[in-house]
């Protein structure tokens, strides 16, 4: 039997015929890092490479001393045996699928990816490969996305009825990556419809601070606020307020007044998530692929092997072999917490809110 | 259907009680009387009698939307609301965005019914569920396939709701009352009666709760139970002097309301079940009493001489019929705690004083006794619950010590100018629960909870030492705070040892202080004990698991609960 390219290992995925780790735990020499989510991109290794979009924020998440290459898209390079290149994933910013190839033999390390159109960052491309490790982490055929429009469009009424009754509408997001969606998406939709904003849009100091990285990258933002006392005086109950879920109950919120909190994620899918949440409305808008989609992507890359990491991927791998694939689970170290959020709330992406029982 | 789910979405993304009135009151002004019926009916809690059997809910669904049955279970696992998880399974009608899915899950079925509205509520609940309970269960799957064909989004669930029963939203009686009381004008304590027991989810009916002047057309029609809050201190903080509150044992059974009218007497429970024919012999008593009485009491299993533990009364309920032999084997009587109508005037307004005053004379008069423990002479299952004496509440708190060795629960401390009022309601009525028996625990199963738990750990197995070995002695899941659930359920799912179904055992290592109201013998547990209303006190983060209790310890509680040394 084959070595396999990808490699589970007690510091990550590893990839021995190029001596690198994809997204590794631990440090070590070299790196290449699928998107800037701090349970994918943490700091202490050698050297790290990227995609170039991903450059600006992984920059802001690992600091100015870190040593961070970049390739193009789909630009193949040669490293040891292997032949490595990166390509769109459609998660946030600058996030890529990782294609590994040896000797003939593909392998595609997808990181986190959805099919959803996002105005941040460049669509999922599918990567034909013989083995395919997908994130799992909506395994399960109750997560099936409405289309983000559907969504925006909600968000637009519900950010109309409260602006209507003078009441603040907080909106929670993770910081990198969703809370820019969630403008860019509210934006195009105020556009689409002809609409004008019921009032002015605010973001919290955590969304705020990662803004540049993506006027750099021409994604389409309104114009914003920074979210303090003054601003929210001024907004006179008006306001969109941005903001990372670990905001919710501190009193930073409670400069705004009386408001009405909406929570976006895939989570909110499920109304049990919602009620938990104990906030007023749920919107489901995912950077993460689901069900239909997850089975979408594994028939366009034509794989044949399948692995699946990060969630409950249990029932998926059983589903995939019933339907003739070989599926495995790939452990990960990642252990999930049903309900919680990331200590700084703002940039782990949906991983932290629902566990992996099978790690 | 659509103005119904607008309220369910309505009521489901607030948390803010006014604007739950909102919401219903918009509900109700608008909704017509056929369907105010129905919301009316299943918002309180009501629900039709089940017409399909969830197992094969589930088979219909996974055909319908090409799932295997297996994943429907695990999905059902990770929602935690069958209802829901059938309503986010079925595929959505081809709205042009086609849906890829396994062997093109989503196709095209919407198209040959147009943009046909869902008929309202009422013809739902009349012609769509109620009639699937005379089908066979091949009908039954084609008529919920031309349902399912005709839902939209949220719609899917709340027909699931209304299709399985058990309608939570957040909304209670009470609430739905005080907003249809908002809604039309009307005293809230008059509607809630209205409401109370039995009534058809019909247009007639739903106008004569709501008339402002409407007689009381049902003579077997309870009155809505006043209840007690918990006194957490003790009863010195209680305003005015021991004389001014009428003590009572909190006696452990069935709250019941006794009514007797124009030749007729039904017995309700507190939960507003009609629970006559578990009791004959009750309903027989009430036969020596004046027409028109109501009497509020408590059902209990007794003698010789004093009340038996609440395991025996269960024996009797949930029966259609009670034989002789039970009947010889667990005696009850009702103890009256209060008089709410006597000759057929509602007396809920006079003081408690005053209503306590009318029911002795009553039953005197009836030639009953007013002490429970001398066996009624005249075999008639009746009695007063007595009044405890107490002119210093330092007695008060003697006599509840002992309130675990008499098979009481504590006292209940009631003020003698009180009315009658309606549901809970804070400063009148006291209960005075003896303080709980507790012991200490190791946590050795999990399973997901339901409804706004679901997804998380929170229902807990819990085990004692016994040769060094953990055995299970009881269950509990409540008690801890939100933020304790997230934390024990973080650990639960990283020390996972084993699976059974949906069971989850963990490594034996975190111990809680269970508290429980009352400890038995069972043959049904291998511990060979059960607990009363096991809950968890506090989580001991202090204590490593050799030292959590051990059978004995437990056992020793059993001794001591029972007086014996």
């Amino acid at each position: 039997m084959k070595e396999p390219l990808v490699q589970v290992t007690d510091h990550g995925l590893f990839v021995p015929a190029a001596d690198l780790y994809i997204d590794p735990w631990k440090p070590v020499d070299r790196a290449v890092i699928t998107h800037a989510h701090a349970d994918h991109a943490r700091g202490g290794s050698g050297r790290y490479l990227s995609a170039q979009a991903g450059h600006d924020v992984l920059r802001v998440r690992l600091g100015s001393t870190a040593r961070i290459d970049t390739l193009p898209w789909g630009e193949r390079i040669r490293m040891g045996s292997a032949h490595l290149s990166l390509h769109p994933a459609g998660h946030i910013l600058g996030a890529a699928q990782i294609r590994v190839e040896v000797g003939g033999e593909v392998w595609v390390v997808s990181g986190d990816y959805k099919l959803e159109s996002d105005p941040t960052c460049r669509a999922f491309e599918p990567v034909p490969c013989h083995t395919f490790i997908s994130e799992c982490t909506f395994g399960l055929p109750i997560y099936r996305w409405p289309t983000p429009r559907a969504v925006f469009g909600d968000i637009l009424t519900w950010w109309a009825g409260n602006a209507e009754r003078g009441r603040t509408s907080i909106l929670f997001g993770y910081s990198l990556g969703k809370a820019q969606r969630l403008l860019a998406g509210i934006h195009l939709e105020l556009l689409d419809q002809g609409m004008e904003a019921p009032g002015p849009i605010l973001v919290h100091g955590a969304v705020h601070r990662l803004l540049p990285p993506f006027h750099r990258a021409g994604v389409p933002l309104p114009d914003v606020l920074r979210a303090n006392r003054e601003s929210a005086r001024a907004s006179e109950g008006r306001a969109l307020v941005v903001a990372p879920p670990s905001a919710g109950g501190t009193p930073w919120i409670r400069k705004f007044g009386q408001v009405s909190t909406g929570f976006a994620s895939g989570w909110m899918r499920i109304r049990g998530h919602r009620r938990r949440r104990g906030g007023d409305r749920g919107f489901v808008l995912s950077d993460h692929v689901d069900w239909p989609g997850l089975l979408t992507a594994i028939r366009a890359t034509g794989a044949e092997r399948i692995g699946l990491t990060h969630g409950t991927t249990g029932p998926a791998v059983r589903f995939l072999r019933e339907e003739g694939w070989d599926a495995w689970n790939v452990p990960t170290r990642f252990e999930g917490e049903a309900g919680s959020e990331a200590p700084d709330g703002s940039d782990s992406g949906e991983h932290e809110t629902e566990g992996q029982e099978d790690a | 259907m659509k103005r119904f789910t607008t309220l369910f979405n309505a009521l489901d993304s607030t948390t803010r009680t006014s604007e739950k009135i909102a919401a219903l009151r918009a509900y109700f002004q608008d909704a017509p009387p056929a369907d105010a019926a129905w919301a009316l009916w299943v918002l309180s809690g009501e629900r039709l009698r089940r017409s399909v059997s969830t197992r094969a809910l589930r088979e219909w669904v996974a055909r319908r939307s090409h799932t295997p049955l297996w994943l429907v279970e695990e999905c059902y696992d990770a929602v935690g609301d069958l209802a829901e998880t059938l309503a986010l399974l079925l595929p959505p009608p081809d709205d042009g965005k086609s849906m890829p899915g396994p062997e093109g899950a989503g196709v095209a079925r919407a198209a040959t019914h147009g943009e046909k509205e869902t008929p309202p509520l009422h013809k739902v609940m009349e012609e769509w569920i109620a009639p699937l309970r005379s089908l066979t269960d091949q009908e039954r799957e084609e008529r919920l396939n031309r349902s399912w064909d005709r839902l939209r989004g949220q719609e899917l669930l709340v027909f699931h709701k209304l299709l399985t029963g058990g309608f939570r939203v957040g909304v209670g009686k009470k609430l739905v009352t005080r907003a249809l009381a908002e809604t039309c004008g009307m005293d809230p304590a008059v509607l809630a009666h209205r409401m109370t027991g039995r009534w058809d989810p019909t247009a007639e009916a739903f106008l004569q709760i709501t008339s402002p002047d409407a007689d009381l057309p049902d003579p077997g029609r309870p009155y809505p139970f006043f209840l007690a809050h918990s006194l957490d201190g003790g009863p010195e903080e209680l305003p005015g002097p021991p004389e001014d509150w009428l003590v009572e044992w909190k006696w452990d059974g069935i709250r019941g309301q006794l009514i007797h009218r124009r030749g007729e007497t039904l017995i309700w429970s507190r939960g507003e079940e009609l629970v006559t024919p578990a009791f004959p012999e009750l309903a027989e008593a009430a036969r020596v009493l004046p027409s028109g009485t109501v009497l509020d009491g408590e059902i209990l299993a007794w003698g010789p001489g004093g009340p038996r533990p609440f395991a025996d009364l269960q024996r009797r309920l949930g029966r259609k019929r009670v034989g002789a032999r039970l009947r010889g084997e667990v005696p009850v009587i009702f103890l009256a705690y209060d008089l709410l109508e006597a000759e057929e005037r509602d007396l809920r307004e006079q003081p408690l004083q005053e209503r306590r005053r009318r029911l002795s004379a009553l039953l005197e008069a009836a030639g009953i006794g007013s002490d429970p423990a001398v066996e009624p002479a005249s075999g008639v299952p009746l009695a007063l619950s007595p009044p405890v004496t107490v002119h210093d509440w330092a007695i008060a708190h003697a006599l509840r010590d002992t309130a675990r060795t008499r098979g009481v629960e504590g006292l209940m401390i009631k003020a003698r100018a009180s009315t009658y009022g309606v549901g809970r309601r804070r400063g009148p009525w006291w209960k005075w629960k003896v303080d709980p028996l507790t012991l200490d625990a190791v946590l050795l199963y999990a399973q997901r909870g339901h409804g706004r738990r679901a997804s998380l750990y929170t229902d807990y197995t819990f085990g004692v030492w016994a040769d060094g070995e953990l055995v299970p002695v009881g269950k509990a899941y409540s008690g801890l705070t939100d933020a304790e659930i997230r934390e024990v359920d973080r650990w639960i799912r990283r020390n996972i040892v084993d699976r059974f179904g949906p069971v989850r055992a963990v490594e034996p290592e975190l111990v809680f202080e269970l508290a429980f109201d009352g400890i038995r013998e069972s043959s049904r547990h291998r511990s060979g004990l059960a607990l009363r209303f096991p809950r968890m006190a506090r989580w001991r983060q202090d204590k490593p698991p050799e030292e959590a209790d051990t059978l004995e310890a437990a056992r020793a509680l059993l001794r001591h609960s029972r007086g014996e040394p």
